[in-house]
């Protein structure tokens, strides 16, 4: 084909049964990553985190591009470097005002060292990329045996730890008072959160994490305030995001994450419409609120 | 006055325990110490207000029964039991603070986490849904069960703290400043709600505030804590010229006006809540 036009190289469904065939790790992969992305990012948000998945998924890079320029395993150097960050974040910033100021000082130096180490790196420029914008093809199956490892770990601690934790961080005064080990919680959190930005980077790469572990949750609590409902939306949307976007990129040149980065984004904003509207149209009972008020006080 | 008289002898013949008892208890920090030689009994049904400027440790008391602060010397037993983290028999109403408008919660949800939200894992007992309805229910919040917290006015998220703080049936309540940022229809409602309470079901109330006004009603006996000292007794004994001058070391005049207690002369450093309140009920009674 001599010189496709922008849009055959954005989208391509020639040969699709066979590509589909040889993606069959990465959708899998996928699929695992919005799940397991899903449930974490409704306790990024209640936390009010972003910001700091964002600096954890830098300094996995940095950890990742390290290894690749030491010919270590690149999966374990961006687990090192996001679990780094993210105690780091976690032991240091307790406070909202010191968290933000740690995580603005984090992010440059994890973003530097990693570009350092990629323009030392002599090996293939593709794996450089890779790091930073995603890749698909890439999922092998030890890869994809790592990822599943991974998300078990993250999925069971989140289901024993949910509930106190979910109280912790709406809620941390009253928690502590009911004998929630929130400052211990608040560690566990963190790593669960690095192992999860870790995965993300594999796929998505270290710039797009947020569209996984951040969005997803963002647009669920827009329609509904039903914890159960944000949990089960969130993953759906994660798992779309991150599925849908690989069934697009398959037949392009282009890497995945401006896929997924583009279905997560209209998520939300179909979710922000729907929510203003419902905002509008009267959430609240407002006629039945004064009555019931005088019915209390009685 | 007088309708309080048979509660309490009804609570006498049953030879109940104190729910809370503190025995020579001292609290301090380093060298500065909040107070000392503190000794206190709340007996089921009683309503006991703590008050005291800002920084004569009425927050560290809270957090000494919670167990979350250890005295530095003294005993303090939460229904017969040493303080620890997580005791059932208190419920707990935080410092009012507004939700955010996206928390993912509503007001069913909060009360549940009253109820379980401590717990470990994700089973859930039977009757979980009925006791949450019943304590919306009993602080008439039930109209607003499934409404996102962060879009109910502040006396209403009030409201449904208070439901969550007695969902899991406590034998004290204990509330830290539950009024500020009141209006004074919301402070009567939530006032109301907590007196009913410990008529109905015996349960101890300790009262956290500044102001003495909003609680005059239902007040038994008052602590006040301040420059290290303390008084306890019924609020005509406490809240006395004389009394509050002692604890100060400067003259203190308390005026009853319309049936209200206002205290003037407390020193320049702890006045300003009392002032602030003083100036806003003054300007709403006109």
């Amino acid at each position: 084909m001599a010189e496709p036009g922008i849009w055959e190289r954005v989208f391509n469904f020639t040969d699709y049964g066979q590509l589909l065939a040889l993606v069959h790790n990465s959708l899998i992969a996928g699929a695992v990553l919005g799940i397991v992305g899903g449930l974490i990012s409704t306790f990024v948000m209640m936390r009010d985190m972003p910001f700091a998945v964002h600096s954890i998924s830098e300094l996995s890079f940095a950890g990742a591009s390290g290894a690749l320029l030491l010919g270590a395993n690149v999966v374990l150097g961006s687990l090192t470097g996001s679990i780094l960050a993210a105690l780091v974040i976690g032991l240091l910033g307790s406070r909202a005002r010191d968290r933000n100021s740690i995580i603005g000082v984090l992010m440059p130096f994890g973003l530097g060292l990693g570009v350092l180490f990629l323009a030392l790196y002599k090996g293939r420029s593709g794996n450089k990329f890779g790091l930073l914008t995603g890749q698909i093809v890439a999922v092998d199956t030890p890869q994809l045996s790592w990822l599943l490892a991974t998300s078990t770990v993250v999925v069971l601690a989140l289901a024993v730890i949910w509930r106190p934790l979910a109280f912790a961080s709406t809620d941390p005064e009253l928690a502590a008072g009911r004998g929630v080990p929130v400052a211990a919680l608040s560690s566990v959190f963190m790593v669960l959160l690095g192992l999860t930005v870790a995965m993300s980077v594999q796929i998505v790469g270290a710039l797009l994490v947020l569209s996984v572990v951040c969005t997803p949750a963002a647009a669920a609590m827009r329609v509904t305030a039903s914890p159960r409902l944000v949990t089960l939306l969130s993953v759906l949307f994660a798992t779309g995001s991150v599925v849908g976007g690989i069934l697009l990129a398959l037949g392009s040149s282009i890497p995945i994450s401006p896929y997924v980065t583009t279905i997560s984004f209209l998520i939300y904003v179909v979710c922000r419409i729907a929510g203003a509207r419902r905002h509008r149209r009267g959430w609240a009972p407002v006629r039945s609120r004064g009555r019931s008020l005088a019915t209390a006080a009685r | 006055m007088d309708e309080r008289e048979p509660r309490r002898r009804r609570v006498g013949t049953r030879l109940t325990a104190p729910v809370l008892e503190l025995e020579d208890a001292a609290l301090s920090f380093g060298r500065r110490e909040l107070w000392s030689g503190l000794s206190l009994r709340v007996e089921p049904g009683e309503f006991v207000a703590v008050l005291g400027a800002n920084g004569s440790g009425k927050t560290s008391l809270v957090r000494a029964i919670l167990g979350l602060q250890r005295l530095s010397t003294g005993t303090l037993r939460v229904a017969g039991q040493p303080p620890r983290r997580g005791a059932k028999d208190i419920g707990y109403v935080p410092q009012q603070r507004r939700f955010d408008q996206q928390t993912p919660l509503r007001a069913r949800d909060l009360v549940g986490q009253g109820l379980d939200g401590h717990r470990w894992g994700l089973g859930r007992h039977a009757g979980r849904s009925a006791r949450i309805a019943a304590a919306l229910e009993s602080v008439g919040a039930g109209e607003f069960a499934d409404m996102p917290i962060g879009l109910l006015s502040g006396g209403e998220q009030q409201r449904v703290r208070i439901a969550q703080a007695l969902v899991a049936d406590p034998r004290l309540l204990l509330c830290d400043e539950p009024l500020l940022s009141l209006d004074l229809r919301s402070q009567r409602t939530i006032t109301t709600l907590v007196d009913r309470r410990r008529r109905e079901k015996d349960t101890a109330v300790v009262f956290v505030t500044h102001e003495i006004n909003p609680v005059l009603p239902y007040v038994d006996r008052v602590l006040y804590l301040a420059g290290g000292k303390f008084r306890t007794g019924t609020v005509d004994d406490v809240l006395t010229s004389g009394t509050l001058s002692d604890l100060y070391g400067v003259p203190i005049e308390v005026l009853q006006v319309n049936g209200r207690i206002v205290v003037a002369g407390i020193p320049e450093a702890d006045e300003s809540n009392h002032h602030e309140d003083d100036v806003a009920v003054g300007a709403k009674h006109g």
